[in-house]
């Protein structure tokens, strides 16, 4: 690994991104949309929000940068751009964390936009830390990155790559907890959902909404356990994106 | 001139067999390219020309054989920086700039930053320099990944049908380019399914159904086969293998 390679791979990516204003506007305006929408859904509801918003606090980051994430990955599979630069010297790691590193930035921005309407627009109550929010949605979108280069190996076209996403995203979502606590789901499915990332991205961000402690961050150590869960996700995914990507195809 | 008997080979590739699916791509090459060369490789679509230039840049996966470049196995890491190599399809970012797509590939392979403009000036496409690559021509987009490849000097150059869709004269400032290029010392494989372009080569490899059916100058080719063209000699030999 080489750090100009990789600052160079996440700068190009960086750059892509500017050259494409819709995109750009997604992914940083769509978010605080959504998150108005779910306000106005419950505001004549009572409290759903400050239950239903910190879920998908974490859900969305995850889903753009799975999808943005597979899809380029993907068109820099097919323009044969991948080969050139597996011919040059360019390192796997350079490539993944090139990525990694430019749609994390991308979900800080985006996170810390999405949780500031939450939390000063809309009224989201945070008991905890509002920056762990933050922290908590950027591993969610990096660990979203990484499952995307990964399932770009297993996808020919870029329509193939979107039909991942229900593959991988809608089952996290429907067990993370969202929709009922995952200690009153049948124990099968509980222990389903035990292995699968999102579940404690969903854990961290209800817990700093909700509670705060004297501990580490002002949150439940409880809280650093599921983020490193999400990370240690997120490595292995990368890891595996790396072993996707060979310098030699056939 | 060098002594050819004392340089090392730029590429030296020996029964090479790339199996994909059921097709024997390329079934048992051996040739040999010195630095200062200009070698064509030549020969139908689909005859394994792709599949042999990919061999030697090592990104593909060969079944037998070896390749080897610069001394060294094809695709092993002092190469990397070495090598220049361009696909039959442009390879650059389409929602980049030239100038942008330029500047990533300098800064991956560590080149100085002056390359970017002088690899412009070489393609010819400093007007171009700001456009967005997806907004350019075929020929210019070519052009554009032509350039990346001529970052950081590389001292051998594949490049797979770069002159496909140019005008006439920029295809014949492009092999001009080869050739000023190979006068520096650098030894270029460049492959064409046009027969006409291989009286601008130094050497001549015909290919066919991922076999080598000649190696050797165009003059002597002509000679042998009594051809008057590059084309008729390349029939000549194709019915002669046959026969």
């Amino acid at each position: 690994m080489n750090p100009t390679i990789t600052l160079a791979v996440a700068g190009r990516v960086l750059l892509q991104l500017r050259h494409d204003h819709r995109t750009l506007a997604m992914l940083l305006v769509l978010p605080c949309l959504i998150l108005s929408l779910l306000w106005w859904i419950f505001i004549d509801a009572g409290p759903a929000f400050d239950s239903l918003g910190p879920p998908l606090l974490a859900l969305i980051p995850f889903i753009v940068m799975f999808l943005v994430t597979s899809v380029t990955t993907l068109r820099e599979r097919s323009s044969g751009t991948l080969e050139r630069l597996l011919s040059m010297p360019t390192g796997k790691l350079d490539l993944l964390v090139g990525y990694a590193l430019a749609f994390g930035l991308m979900a800080a921005v985006q996170s810390a936009l999405a949780v500031g309407v939450s939390v000063w627009l809309l009224d989201l109550t945070v008991t905890g830390p509002v920056w762990m929010l933050g922290l908590v949605a950027i591993a969610d979108a990096v660990l979203g990155t990484a499952l995307g280069l990964f399932v770009s190996a297993f996808a020919r076209t870029e329509f193939q790559a979107v039909q991942f996403m229900p593959v991988i995203v809608i089952p996290q979502i429907l067990l993370c907890g969202l929709f009922i606590p995952r200690d009153q789901m049948p124990r099968a499915l509980e222990l389903v959902s035990d292995v699968l990332p999102l579940s404690y991205a969903v854990d961290a961000m209800t817990s700093v909404t909700t509670s705060v402690s004297d501990a580490f961050g002002g949150v439940d150590a409880d809280v650093w356990t599921d983020l490193g869960i999400v990370a240690a996700f997120a490595v292995a995914a990368l890891a595996l994106g790396a072993a996707t990507l060979r310098r030699r195809t056939a | 001139m060098m002594n050819s008997a004392v340089v090392t080979p730029a590429v030296e590739v020996r029964d090479l067999v790339v199996v994909r699916g059921a097709v024997r791509a390329v079934d048992g090459i051996s040739f040999t390219t010195r630095p200062g060369e200009v070698t064509g490789l030549l020969g139908p679509s689909g005859c394994g020309k792709s599949t042999l230039m990919r061999s030697v840049v090592g990104v593909q996966t060969v079944t037998g054989g070896s390749v080897t470049v610069l001394g060294r196995p094809a695709g092993s890491a002092p190469l990397r920086h070495r090598l220049g190599y361009v696909t039959q399809a442009a390879s650059v970012y389409d929602d980049l700039t030239v100038a942008e797509n330029l500047g990533f590939f300098r800064r991956v392979l560590g080149a100085p930053a002056g390359d970017v403009d002088r690899v412009l000036a070489e393609v010819d496409l400093q007007a171009q320099r700001d456009r967005v690559v997806g907004t350019l021509s075929g020929g210019q987009r070519s052009r554009a990944s032509l350039a990346v490849a001529l970052l950081g000097e590389p001292e051998v150059l594949v490049l797979d049908e770069p002159t496909v869709g140019l005008d006439p004269v920029l295809r014949r400032d492009l092999w001009d380019m080869f050739h000023a290029l190979a006068q520096r010392g650098v030894a270029l494989l460049v492959s064409s399914h046009v027969m006409d372009e291989a009286d601008r080569c130094d050497r001549l490899l015909l290919m066919r159904d991922g076999r080598l059916l000649s190696d050797s100058t165009t003059p002597e080719l002509l000679a042998r086969t009594g051809s008057d063209s590059v084309e008729r000699a390349f029939l000549h030999i194709v019915e002669e293998d046959a026969a």
